[in-house]
């Protein structure tokens, strides 16, 4: 899927700007965003998933421009999946309720066979025993692995994960990126933003480093990691892996 | 000591909640008691059969106004909070507006200023609709103010979360956000309702003769002072206890969040 962002900007209300020029034009099938805290990646993927408009620029999928406006919008992000860092499952619906009520309101599908759809996904991850709780009796873990179920049960052409892992403890962690490892070898195209670095590395096929607004390196996991070509990412490097 | 002392986060054991509750039982019991023997008081309760049908009317009339005002006080505190964050300014300052004065002063204020201005000026003669339309506007603005406290509290990422699904406006309020503030509002409604039947003994100050008011006359005729405040305190307790019994487990029920 071919991804075009040109000179995307996004000032916020507060006066803050955040991209700057944001310039991209690739095909992605697994792309991970890393960068320092605060530099804007959860902005950027907040506006290519059509969840925040920029203040200028544009956003092309496969070639065709996201109009910025709510109804092209909504249309859109049903077309995408998205996960956050965490609380994004509907509190009052059970995991199963979440991944169902999408399907039936958003994508016209009978109460039975989204139904099935989640069970099928809930089987194929192994999350039927706890499928029927809420979320706050989950664990961590098994909340994010149902947001993904929930993110990709529709079929979505690209699937966009805001930092899935890091409010979780290092035992979940494992299991949730296990899970869209599984899903990036089935085929599904996605882009995460992550400060998991050896999953970045090996898992994606394409790394961009976000820093102060705009792209400033961007290639294979090979390239950035092992001959970073400017300083910042360097020392972004550097402090990731002081202590591994 | 775990007899009298709840360990940090395991809930005190059946056997230690009734003998604690027992315990508070007769100490608040002896107090009373006390009181008693030295103002030499004892209690007769007998006069109460005669004055039942002025007691069973008392009560008629508050559960009858509670009920009415509860029904057109949730109808009030919706409006006002919609009209409240409503893009037409003057439907939300008069919202606002509405909330706060009605929030800042004493419910007596405005029972005389709508009955004896309002009331007689427009000509409404009932009592009994008055009363009930006051208490609900009064009412009103503290609902009013639950439900917006409860639309407050609904987590950005939810709704974020609703738009990343693909839900619409409509969608996410149906779905989302309706469910999320009636588990909210819903619990501390209950309680509200407490309130109402308590606040409507201020009704009698236009002489609505509710329980208060009753009970208020019969302590007159009978000079039983104490019996009489006493049975209607117990009455009232009768139907606040319930209420907030309820209150408490709703609140649990709908408890789904961290
Ligand atoms: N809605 C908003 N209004 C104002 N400022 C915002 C808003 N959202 C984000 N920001 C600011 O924009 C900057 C970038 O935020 P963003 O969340 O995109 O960074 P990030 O790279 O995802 O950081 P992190 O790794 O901490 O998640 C931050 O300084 C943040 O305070
Ligand atoms: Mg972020």
């Amino acid at each position: 899927m071919r991804i075009e962002l040109e000179d995307l900007s996004k000032t916020f209300d507060s006066g803050r700007e955040v991209l700057r020029g944001v310039n991209f034009d690739d095909e992605v099938t697994s792309l991970a965003i890393i960068g320092p805290s605060g530099g804007g990646k959860s902005t950027l993927l907040r506006v290519i998933g059509g969840l925040l408009s920029p203040t200028s620029g544009s956003v092309r999928v496969d070639g065709r421009e996201i109009v910025q406006d709510e109804r092209h919008l909504t249309q859109y992000r049903r077309e995408v999946g998205f996960v956050f860092q965490q609380g994004g499952l509907f509190h009052h619906m059970t995991g199963r309720e979440n991944i169902i009520r999408p399907l039936v309101v958003v994508h016209g599908m009978g109460e039975k066979e989204a139904g099935r759809r989640a069970d099928e996904l809930l089987a194929r991850f192994g999350l039927e025993e706890d499928a029927h709780k809420l979320p706050a009796a989950l664990s961590g873990g098994q909340r994010q692995r149902i947001a993904i179920a929930r993110a990709i049960a529709p079929g979505p052409r690209l699937l966009l994960l805001d930092e899935p892992t890091s409010a979780l403890d290092p035992e979940y962690t494992t299991e949730v990126l296990d899970m869209i490892n599984e899903l990036s070898q089935s085929g599904i195209r996605f882009i995460i933003v992550t400060h998991e670095m050896g999953f970045a590395r090996r898992a994606c096929e394409r790394a961009a480093f976000l820093y102060g607004g705009t792209i400033l390196e961007y290639g294979s996991g090979r390239e950035l990691f092992e001959a970073p070509k400017t300083k910042e990412l360097g020392q972004f490097l550097g402090k990731m892996f002081e202590w591994q | 000591m775990a007899l009298f002392v709840q360990k940090d986060g395991r809930k005190p054991s059946p056997f230690a909640a009734a003998l604690n509750i027992v315990l508070v039982c007769a100490v608040v019991t002896a107090v009373f008691w006390l009181s008693l023997a030295i103002i030499d008081i004892r209690f007769d309760f007998s006069f109460l059969p005669d004055y039942r049908k002025w007691v069973l009317r008392g009560f008629g009339t508050t559960v009858g106004v509670s009920v009415m005002s509860l029904v057109l006080s949730l109808l009030i505190g919706v409006l006002a909070a919609v009209g409240g964050s409503s893009r037409v300014l003057f439907l939300r300052y008069l919202c606002r507006g509405y909330v706060t004065v009605i929030r800042g002063t004493p419910l007596i204020t405005q029972i005389y200023l709508f009955y004896y201005i309002i009331g007689t000026a427009w000509g409404i003669e009932s009592r009994l609709l008055s009363g009930a339309l006051i208490l609900s506007v009064f009412e009103g603005a503290y609902i009013c103010e639950i439900i917006r406290g409860s639309y407050l509290s609904i987590d950005e990422t939810q709704l974020e979360a609703a738009r990343a699904v693909g839900f619409n406006r409509s969608q996410t309020a149906k779905y989302v956000i309706l469910p999320q503030m009636i588990a909210r509002t819903v619990p501390a409604l209950a309680g509200q309702f407490a309130s109402i039947i308590k606040d409507s003994s201020l009704l009698s100050m236009i002489a609505v003769v509710e329980l208060s008011q009753a009970f208020r006359e019969i302590s007159t005729s009978t000079f039983h002072l104490f019996e009489a405040y006493f049975t209607l305190g117990a009455i009232y307790l009768c139907l606040t206890l319930p209420i907030s019994f309820a209150s408490k487990r709703l609140e649990r029920r709908f408890y789904y969040e961290n």
